[in-house]
């Protein structure tokens, strides 16, 4: 039996022409999905930050329903996975008839109702952990600022706009990134709701062609293609948000794929303290 | 400023002012009258409820009880039909615009540059043409000693140039007074007199001042009046010459020798 089962199974054989072309010349069928994962989590990401400072923003008002209610949410959906969420946003609202998402046509682009159904949930789940970091992010600016403000006259929506955001956004910037990452790699999910993306894509070639291997590693190495990207825009932000006095300096292209930082090496340009 | 102003015109009164933290009380009926154009100099131990009580002024620190009124009006209050309701933050910052308060610790906005801190209030605040304000921004910059530093962000000053910087803040909002939180205290001993210099002379030029300090080089020199307060009281206060050279209290007496060591 052992004899005949060896005889019968196929040796496994890495198919490298079939690797590279999915590699350097990918149907369109995958340029599609890899454009649909692009663009969905750009939108989810940008939504889930202006939905998660609005939430922060609840969080922190003088009215307690307002904070409760806030307060509700990011424990809702910080509770309870993201693909549970999915499914219960695009196939259980509509299963109960409360809501079913219909595409949408916008001149001559039509956005299906999965794709939107994929953002707000994407939007919706990254908005709370985005609040938790914008939490954290205000909670480490000084009192004092906020008090120097208040006493210069200024309402909370000037002090927030003009000295706690700007101060915020260079502490939100490198978890942003993180989340951002995961936002890229997390669209894999929605394939759950049947949304043609790199990942379902990648399934459906995979069910035709049998060359599993191939086919998801070329899918892993376009992930990391997009967070590489990630990585270096990230930088690029960090470098230009950075305080005049402190400059960020630049990683060699070899350190930064190995993930060595020279962030000891970060010094003042100029001195603190220049004494009279 | 106004010297034509014919006799002492009240421009601050607070009345049993009141505020505890934790059923503790920090100041425990301390009333104060400050009238236009005059220097109040506040003493006092550290922990005395001194800061607390000029916090109150501005409404940095809600009062449990008393009033305080700025012209006459109740800051940070407003005379409801059943007594006094806290206004909303919105309110309290229209009256704050009078009010300038300079903090032990500058609080500069990092983030912008030295021009830009004194310019942001009444470009933004008072929505004022921008171009005035950075103009009157770099006038009061010069008139601090620092017309050069006007690019430097606050990490590039010192203790001493930071803290003009934040007088030139509170300058550009044309308050009618100012509060000052132990100005000195978080210096260098070699920069405490530029920042007492600059004081002095916006005393000379007839600002009404409430200062929080153990400067007493800068209370001999400019304080019209000197207040004593201990344990959220005020022990006693007088005249600034009077209080220096023969405090009523053995109290004061004792407090004057140990800060002048």
């Amino acid at each position: 039996m052992l004899h005949l089962a060896l005889a019968e199974e196929p040796g496994f054989a890495f198919d490298w022409g079939f690797f590279f072309q999915s590699m350097f010349q990918p149907s369109s069928l995958f340029l599609e999905g890899l454009a649909r994962t692009v663009y969905i989590s750009v939108l989810a990401q940008a939504l889930g930050i202006v939905f998660g400072f609005g939430i922060e923003l609840c969080r922190r008002s003088r009215f307690r329903a307002l904070r409760w209610i806030a307060g509700t949410y990011v424990w809702l959906v910080r509770g309870t996975p993201l693909l549970v969420q999915l499914v219960l946003v695009y196939n259980g609202l509509a299963a109960t008839n409360l809501y079913r998402f219909e595409d949408w046509t916008i001149g001559s682009v039509v956005v299906l109702g999965v794709v939107q159904a994929a953002i707000i949930t994407l939007a919706a789940n990254e908005a709370a952990y985005m609040a938790e970091i914008f939490r954290a992010a205000l909670d480490a600016i000084d009192v004092g600022q906020a008090e120097a403000a208040k006493a210069l006259g200024m309402t909370p929506s000037m002090t927030m706009r003009l000295v706690l955001l700007p101060q915020a956004a260079r502490i939100v910037v490198p978890p942003l990134g993180n989340e951002f990452n995961l936002m890229m790699k997390s669209t894999s999910l929605v394939s759950v709701i049947g949304l043609q993306e790199m990942f379902l894509t990648a399934q459906s070639i995979n069910s035709a062609t049998f060359k599993t291997f191939e086919i998801f590693l070329t899918v892993a190495a376009y992930y990391l293609a997009l967070t590489t990207v990630w990585q270096f825009v990230q930088r690029w932000i960090e470098r230009k948000m950075g305080t005049p006095t402190v400059s960020v300096p630049r990683d060699s292209w070899r350190d930064r794929l190995l993930g060595e930082r020279k962030r000891a090496a970060a010094v003042a340009t100029q001195p603190a303290g220049s004494r009279e | 400023m106004n010297d034509t102003v014919p006799g002492p015109v009240v421009l601050l009164e607070a009345r049993d002012v009141v505020k505890s933290f934790g059923g503790r009380p920090a100041v425990d009926g301390v009333s104060l009258t400050v009238h236009r154009g005059e220097t109040v100099v506040i003493i006092g131990p550290s922990g005395s409820g001194k800061t607390t009580f000029l916090r109150c002024l501005n409404h940095l620190v809600p009062i449990d009880s008393g009033s305080i009124l700025l012209d006459g009006e109740p800051v940070g209050y407003r005379q409801g039909r059943r007594g006094l309701t806290e206004r909303s933050p919105r309110e309290v910052a229209v009256v704050r615009r009078r009010i300038g308060f300079v903090f032990q610790r500058f609080n500069l906005f990092p983030h912008l540059s030295a021009i830009e801190n004194v310019a942001v209030g009444p470009w933004k605040i008072l929505g004022r043409p921008r171009a005035e304000c950075y103009r009157e921004a770099g006038d009061l910059l010069a008139r601090v000693g620092l017309a050069d530093k006007a690019d430097a962000r606050p990490a590039q000053l010192s203790g001493g140039q930071q803290q003009r910087v934040a007088i030139a803040r509170a300058l550009a909002m044309k308050p009618e007074l100012m509060l000052f939180d132990e100005p000195t205290s978080a210096l260098d001993p070699e920069m405490v007199g530029e920042v007492v210099a600059v004081m002095r002379q916006l005393a000379d030029d007839g600002m009404t001042m409430v200062v929080v300090t153990h400067e007493m080089g800068f209370a001999r020199a400019a304080a019209d009046r000197i207040v004593m307060i201990d344990n959220g009281r005020i022990l006693e206060e007088g005249p600034a010459q009077q209080m220096i050279n023969s405090p009523a209290h053995a109290r004061t007496r004792r407090f004057l020798t140990q800060i002048s060591h």
